[in-house]
Parts: structure tokens; C-alpha cells; sequence
């Protein structure tokens, strides 16, 4: 029996990956679980492991091929039973399949074995134009159908997804643009009238945080709250458990101490753990607490995301984070890796700075800034005292916030990262 | 239209009438496109309604009013023995059911601003066609849409056996009633023609490649048809290809791979369609056609020529006038600008044969063919109320259903009225019902639409 393996379902939002290695050949015989392709995502480089065991008699892709949910990647001959088995109950026997009818002149290319998404006629033409992949879109009608709903939500704000014009004869370039919100940007000046240029197609990931940061930084009016926090006594706790954490495995970082603060701040105000949604004129606030850490990475930015960090004690915290963040330089980040991020934290300490002015992840609310902390001379009780400053920027969406409850939302961190052993406690 | 030195501009240039052809100029001029419509007959309707759905199926009422008629007797009613007189059924097939409708297309371009341009198109580049006939001319245009449709196969290697062998157009002409006519092809046209000569008296023999009618279709939705079958003809021969013909002292020999030799009246070549691509100067375009001359196009009816777009048979199969006419709307908005897509989960198919076969979305044999896990339900007709008052058990309605979310993935039907009842299995499995939205629709009692509500009930039962 011959099969053939789409492009799965990679997760929320992402409907496209670039294939970075093909780790079979044609020919080779193939387990259950093996490793096939290396794809990159968005966001991540994935390994893809075979649905099932078979011969591999056709790899429809090669590297740097960028491929959409639910394209062909490899048909399998001889193939054993996919990995999601179906239930054998109901299902009829297997009969050989009938001679091809020599009588018709033609017969029509096979269509990919996942079938067509179900979603009525209407749904599938609103999802062309808000320019939504239907088969990355999950369905919550009854037997997953995708509904109207499914689709307005997965193109987001209606300002977000603008209707891609389908202009009558659309045939795909061979570099693509990036997707662009609200005005078209004016036309590039020729700069080979000044000197000699290279053309460089952008990587995938570059792409991708180019057209998310133009999406956020067009839609979202960003307001920016600048704050300190003395975090000397959190310094010499870190500094003084130094061993006493290398001991159990763990090393002790301000990283993890800002996600706890954060965490436990966004308790305190839920505005700022939320997402708009314009057209319906609500606020999602989220009864989770998720929290993405951006990484940088030799190709870009990264945000990983730790789950529940409100309920997991601080030495939990700390592994779990020390743990993605190898997985991602290493670039063997999971989707679910990747995903699902209510807040986000990006640390430029290490880099050096006074300050940055992050910009929103979108759909999120608010993001913080952190920079490296300094000896700073500070006045306490009338005495000139140094004292260990941590600059934070906190940016957010004025939609949701005004300037005080970011003072209040600020402050909130601040008072957490100045008590720290309150945060060992999780309090 | 601007004229001058018989060249017209337009923006949509249709080349082919029939219904992929006439839908999408219609659409066109609902639009705001101005679209003009080449055809070598000078009339809109094509094959479809000149010598394919039309004709057979008014034919196919005649023989359904026979058989009724014959069936009478069942119930104490005979009418005796028919006299079938060719001519006037010929006027009422030619006039009143063909013609009636073909004025009735005329009006409509008219009335809707679409011209019909007599003449073969020929094309000279992605923005220019040649028209030649009586007024030779070239049009320019912004875009075309090519709908030729597809032409009857020969029959390999027997290509010219003289005025005895017919094709599906020939026959549909009803020259005369053969005492003894041979039907090469067990696929629908042999099926539906074949039945209908039966009818009107002719001792049919078919011979079918194959080892099975209708190849490709569930053997179960098949097995009634080829029962029925079995008594109308003279015989059926599966497994058989005719290797030979001769005419002969008004008679055709016919040799099959058997070794037997049958000699008959006339032979009806009925072995599939081909699409017509050739000899329009497509090479002179983008568009690429393969070795079947298919011409190959995307989801929106886009060939591989940003000007030029196809649509119907001569993009492949399924070779059916209803999937011709969408895309032909889904061509005039695309190039309307609209996001539109031939994206279509259901595309019904009929065989109008007594009794009718019908199916649409995944059929059992192909859910095999694909190894993906499918739950069925057959419920068959003979308990059905409104079968039985019909007097007609032998049909069956079955459901394939995805057995995680319970969605109608495909419908089978076999049995009088099949071809109607599909439009609902259709419309399931386009809109992505599931087997309870079936079961939970009420359904008028009696009728043969209870059947897929039965099916649906049988599936729940089992969940």
C-alpha cells in the first residue's frame, strides 16, 4: 500500500515550515518514530519523525523549500499502519484496489490523503479573503468543522490580517514580500547608483520577526513606563546560594526571579495578562499564567515559553528555564516549546545597556525590558549608600492600560524583586 | 467591444459554449466583464446539450416510460404492446427538450450583453486569438478562459470502421432502432445508451474490458444496475476487448479476445472521452498540457499562462458538465478579483441508468485505496416504505462517515431517483455535516430521502 505524509498540523498559527534537512533517502526502509526531516518553523527548528514504518518511495521536498500544512513531504511504500492507528472496529475490510478504468482518458491527481477541511462553502471563502490557511486553523464546530468564528479568529484583529487583494493572475514570485500591515512602504531608492550592493533573501525566522514586530508596532500604541529596582539583597541571595544551588543541580539566575516577580504580579493585575480582541470589543484575560523569555540565537530571536509560572516553586522555575533555553540555542525547541506565551520577558543584561524599549509580542499586552544592573550611588536615611539598580522598561498596549495602572503593574515587580526571599516562597 | 480591422477587444475571451463556457461568461457579465464566447457551432450548450446529458436523458424518460408501462402489469394495468414511432420522438428529443433549451441560453446571453461569436479559436499569444470561419477575425484580450470540453475516444487501433459504428453522438441521433446492436464499454455512456436502445427493442450485447460495470464505483452501489442489466441485454461479456471490426453485406463482424465472433447491426463505441486541447495554439501560451492533453490548472482555474484560464473536461477528470459550471463561475470571479476557489469537497456523479447510481465525497473503495479508517452504513431499500410502493427494492443507501468526529465523508446510492437524492448527500458532505445533523433532520415520510436519515440512525446506533 502506498501512503503519502503530509506537512502535519504544526500548532497555533503556524502554517508554513522550511525544510532544513531530509534525513532519508529514496529507497530507504524507515521505523515508526524515525527521524525524517528537519524542519524549520517560525520559531523552531523540529525534527519530524516518521508516521510510520515503510519504504520511502518518493521525498516530494528539499531543503530550503518552504512547504505549507498539509503539502506532501514523502509517499511510503509497503507502509505499516500510521502511528495515529485508527480504530479497527467499524472500518471494512481491506480489498484490493480496482484496475485503473482504462476506459476514461484521464484520471485526476490524487488528492492529499488528509481530505478537504471540513468548513461549509462560505466559511472557506471568508477564510480566502481575510488570507487564512484553513488547514492550520482548528475547528470547534461539531466534528471539528471550521467555523466563521474559527476563521475571524485566527486572522486576529481585523486590522491585523488585511484582505490580501487577489489581483486575477497571482502567480507567486520567486522572492516573496513580506506581508505588509496598513500603508505600503515607499519604493527603495536604487542603491547601486551609489556603490556596489548584495541582495540577501531573508532566512525564514528573520522574515517572520520582521513581519510580527511590523504587526505589533503598526497596530498596538505602545506606552512605555520606565522604573528601578534594588535588587541588592536579591544580588547577594542569588550570589550566596550560588553553591548551595550547584548542589542540587540548579544555578540561580535573575532571569528566574523576574519571571516568579512577574508571575506573581500579573496576579495582581489580570489586565496586563490578557489579549484585545478589536472586533469584539473585549478583553481576553487569561486564567493561566504562561510566560515567554526572549533568547537570543545565532539565527534570531527566540521566545520560549514556561508554563504555569505563578504555581511552580522558584527552584522549578529556574530548571525548567535553564533546560528551554538550551533546547532553543540548540535549535531542538518543541512547538509546545513555543507557544501559548501570556507576558514576556526580554533580559539584555548580559549585553550591557542603560535601557531598551522592547516592542510588544504580539498578541500579548505588556512586555519588560531588563538591563544590566549597576552599583549606583543612592541616598538612604539621609546617607549616601551603593546600592545594586536594576533599569526596567516596561512596555504595553495603551488600548488595554493607562500610564497608572502601568505604574501600579511596575511597581507590583519592583516590590517582589526587592523581597526577594518572599519569592522563594512564591508569596 | 471596439471595432476596427476585425479586431475586438475584450476582457474575457471564452473559448468553448458549453456549460463551463456559457457559466463563466455569464458570470463574467454579472461582474461587470465584458466576455465574448467562441464556439465552432455558433450556439451556446456544447456537448452537454447537443449530444450528451440532454439527449441521453430525455431518451433515458422514454425508456423509463416503457418499463413503467411493462411493470404496469405487475399491478392488473397493461397498456399492450408499445409502438415506438422514431420520428416524432426525434422532433420532441430535437425540439421541444433540446432546442427549447438551447433558446432559452440564447436569451440569456442576450439578455446578459454576452456575444457568441461563430467560428474556431485559435490562439496567437496570451493576449490574442484568431478566430477563423465565415467573418474571420482576432480578439484581444485580458484574459481567456478555455472550455473545449472533451470528444468521445475511439476505439484504439479500430478508429476507422465505417457508418456502423457509432459514438455517444452518433447514437444520440437515433437514426434507427438496430435489431442487434454491440456496446463497446460497461462505463456510463455504454450503460445509459445501452438501456436505451434495450428499450426501443435493440438486443444488446456490451462488452466491457474490464472485469466489472462501471469500473471504479462500489461494487455494491453497481451490483443492482448490472442485475437489471443482465435481463435487459442479450448478455453482457466482462473481461472482453474487441480486437476486430468488419463491415460486412450491412453487418459488422465483430472478433473479441475471447475467439468469439459476433455479428451484429450496429457497434456503439463507448469507451471514455478525451479532452480537446489540440490544435488550438495553446503552444503559442504558457499553458501546459500533458501527454492525454489535459491542461493543467491550479485551484482557481489558473493555467500555468497568467492570461489564460481553463475550465471543464479539458482540465481532466471528472468529466462532468456541474463541475464545468462551477469552475467556470470560480474562473470569472478570479479573474474578477474575487477569492474565489475551486475548492469543492462533493462533486456528485450520476449514472442515469435503471436504477440510477450516485455518489459524491470518498467512496468505500477509494477510503481502501488510501488505507484511512472509515465507519459505513448500508441500509437498504427494502425497507423502505416509499421503495415499496414504488415496487422497487432493489436500491441502497450507503453513508462513510469519519469514525473520530462523526463527519459524512461520502454517500453511495443506488436505486430509482438516485440522481436526485444525491443532491442532499452533496450538500453534507460540502457543509461538513455530521452523521447526527443527518439523523436529527426530519425527513418527509414516505419518501426515498429517509434512507439517508435510516443510514445516519444505523451509524449512531453503533456509536
Amino acid at each position: 500500500m502506498t501512503r503519502t505524509f503530509a506537512l502535519p498540523d504544526l500548532g497555533e498559527g503556524l502554517t508554513e515550515a522550511e525544510i532544513v534537512r531530509v534525513l532519508v533517502a529514496e529507497g530507504d526502509v524507515v521505523a515508526e518514530d524515525a527521524p525524517l526531516l528537519e524542519v524549520e518553523t517560525d520559531k523552531a527548528t523540529v525534527e519530524i519523525p516518521s508516521p510510520m514504518s515503510g519504504r520511502v518511495a518518493t521525498i516530494h521536498v528539499h531543503p530550503g523549500d518552504t512547504v505549507r500544512v498539509g503539502a506532501a513531504l514523502v509517499t511510503f511504500e509497503d507502509a505499516g499502519a500510521p502511528s495515529t492507528a485508527p480504530r479497527a472496529g467499524d472500518a471494512p475490510p481491506p480489498r484490493p484496489a480496482p484496475p485503473p478504468a482504462a476506459v476514461r482518458s484521464a484520471a485526476a491527481p490524487a488528492p492529499p490523503a488528509a481530505g478537504p477541511v471540513p468548513a461549509t462553502p462560505a466559511t472557506r471563502r471568508l477564510a480566502r479573503e481575510l488570507g487564512v490557511d484553513l488547514r492550520a486553523v482548528r475547528g470547534s464546530g461539531p466534528g471539528g468543522r471550521v467555523t466563521d468564528d474559527d476563521v475571524r479568529a485566527s486572522a486576529g484583529a481585523p486590522a491585523a490580517a488585511p484582505p490580501r487583494t487577489l489581483a486575477a493572475p497571482e502567480h507567486p514570485a520567486v522572492a516573496r514580500p513580506l506581508a505588509t500591515v496598513g500603508a505600503a512602504p515607499a519604493p527603495l531608492p536604487r542603491f547601486e547608483q551609489w556603490g556596489p550592493v548584495e541582495r540577501q533573501p531573508l532566512s525564514h525566522l528573520r522574515r517572520t520577526i520582521a513581519e510580527r514586530m511590523t504587526l505589533a508596532a503598526t497596530l498596538i500604541p505602545h506606552v512605555t513606563h520606565l522604573d528601578r529596582a534594588d535588587v541588592t539583597d536579591l544580588d547577594a541571595l542569588i550570589q550566596r546560594s550560588l553553591e548551595a544551588g550547584r548542589a542540587r543541580g540548579v544555578t540561580l539566575t535573575l532571569t528566574s526571579f523576574l519571571l516568579k516577580a512577574a508571575a506573581l504580579a500579573l496576579g495582581e493585575h489580570p489586565r496586563f495578562n490578557a489579549s484585545l480582541d478589536p472586533a469584539a470589543g473585549e478583553l481576553i484575560v487569561k486564567r493561566y499564567c504562561h510566560l515567554g523569555v526572549a533568547v537570543a540565537t545565532e539565527r534570531g530571536l527566540i521566545v520560549p515559553v514556561l508554563r504555569d509560572v505563578d504555581r511552580k516553586p522558584l527552584l522549578e522555575v529556574q530548571r525548567e528555564l535553564t533546560a528551554l533555553a538550551a533546547r532553543v540555542r540548540e535549535g531542538k525547541a518543541t512547538l509546545e516549546d513555543l507557544h501559548g506565551g501570556c507576558f514576556t520577558i526580554t533580559n539584555l543584561g548580559a549585553l550591557g545597556g542603560t535601557g531598551a524599549i522592547p516592542i510588544i509580542n504580539y498578541p500579548e499586552v505588556a512586555i519588560l525590558g531588563v538591563a544590566r544592573a549597576r552599583l549606583e550611588p543612592v541616598v538612604r536615611d539621609g546617607r549616601i549608600e551603593p546600592r545594586m539598580l536594576l533599569p526596567l522598561t516596561l512596555t504595553f498596549d495603551h488600548r488595554v492600560a493607562d500610564g497608572a495602572d502601568g505604574a501600579r503593574f511596575a511597581a507590583a515587580i519592583v516590590r517582589r524583586l526587592e523581597a526577594p526571599e518572599q519569592l522563594l516562597l512564591g508569596w | 467591444m471596439v471595432m476596427g480591422d476585425l479586431v475586438v477587444e475584450v476582457d474575457v475571451a471564452v473559448v468553448g459554449g458549453g456549460p463551463g463556457g456559457y457559466s463563466a461568461a455569464f458570470r463574467c457579465a454579472e461582474l461587470g466583464l465584458e466576455a465574448v464566447v467562441v464556439d465552432a457551432t455558433a450556439r451556446l450548450g456544447g456537448a452537454c446539450l447537443f449530444e450528451g446529458c440532454i439527449p441521453s436523458k430525455a431518451l433515458l424518460h422514454v425508456a423509463a416510460v416503457l418499463d413503467a408501462a411493462e411493470r404496469a402489469k405487475e399491478f392488473g394495468v397493461d397498456f399492450g404492446a408499445p409502438r415506438v414511432a422514431l420520428e416524432p420522438l426525434r422532433r420532441w428529443k430535437t425540439e421541444r427538450v433540446v432546442g427549447k433549451l438551447a433558446r432559452g441560453l440564447a436569451s440569456v446571453a442576450k439578455a446578459k450583453g454576452v456575444e457568441v461569436v461563430a467560428g474556431r479559436a485559435v490562439f496567437e499569444g496570451s493576449r490574442e486569438l484568431r478566430v477563423e470561419g465565415e467573418t474571420p477575425q482576432k480578439i484581444r484580450f485580458k484574459h481567456a478562459i478555455l472550455a473545449t470540453g472533451a470528444a468521445p475516444s475511439p476505439l484504439p487501433g479500430l478508429e476507422r470502421a465505417g457508418d456502423r459504428v457509432l459514438d455517444s453522438t452518433a447514437a444520440l441521433a437515433l437514426a434507427d432502432v438496430p435489431g442487434r446492436l454491440l456496446v463497446v464499454g460497461g462505463g456510463y455512456i455504454g450503460l445509459e445508451l445501452g438501456q436505451v436502445y434495450a428499450a426501443l427493442g435493440s438486443a444488446v450485447t456490451l462488452v466491457e474490458m474490464l472485469d466489472g460495470l462501471l469500473p471504479g464505483v462500489d461494487r455494491d452501489l453497481v451490483q443492482p444496475l448490472a442485475r437489471r442489466a443482465e435481463k435487459q441485454f442479450a448478455s453482457i461479456l466482462l473481461g472482453t476487448r474487441v480486437v476486430a471490426l468488419s463491415e460486412a453485406g450491412g453487418a459488422v463482424e465483430a472478433q473479441l479476445s475471447s475467439g468469439e465472433t459476433l455479428v451484429v447491426d450496429r457497434v456503439l463505441v463507448a469507451v471514455g472521452r478525451r479532452p480537446q486541447s489540440a490544435g488550438l495554439g495553446l503552444e503559442t501560451t504558457r499553458a501546459a498540457v500533458d501527454a492525454r492533453g489535459v491542461v493543467a490548472v491550479d485551484e482557481r482555474c489558473r493555467t500555468a499562462d497568467p492570461y489564460v484560464f481553463a475550465v471543464g473536461d479539458v482540465t481532466g477528470e471528472p468529466m462532468l458538465a456541474h463541475r464545468a459550471m462551477r469552475q467556470g463561475k470560480v474562473a470569472a470571479e478570479v479573474i474578477a478579483g474575487r477569492p474565489s476557489a475551486f475548492d469543492n469537497a462533493a462533486v456528485p456523479a450520476v449514472v442515469f441508468t435503471d436504477p440510477e447510481v450516485a455518489w459524491c465525497g470518498l467512496t468505500e473503495a477509494e477510503a481502501a485505496r488510501e488505507g484511512r479508517a472509515v465507519t459505513i452504513a448500508r441500509f437498504p431499500w427494502a425497507a423502505s416504505g416509499r421503495a415499496a410502493t414504488l415496487g422497487r427494492a432493489d436500491g441502497l443507501t450507503k453513508l462513510v462517515a469519519d469514525p473520530e468526529s462523526g463527519r459524512v465523508l461520502g454517500v453511495g446510492l443506488v436505486g430509482p431517483g438516485a440522481g436526485e437524492l444525491v443532491a442532499e448527500a452533496a450538500l453534507a458532505v460540502e457543509a461538513a455535516l455530521t452523521v447526527e445533523d443527518l439523523a436529527a433532520t426530519i425527513h418527509a415520510h414516505p419518501t426515498l430521502s429517509e434512507t439517508l436519515m435510516e443510514a445516519a440512525e444505523t451509524l449512531l446506533r453503533r456509536a
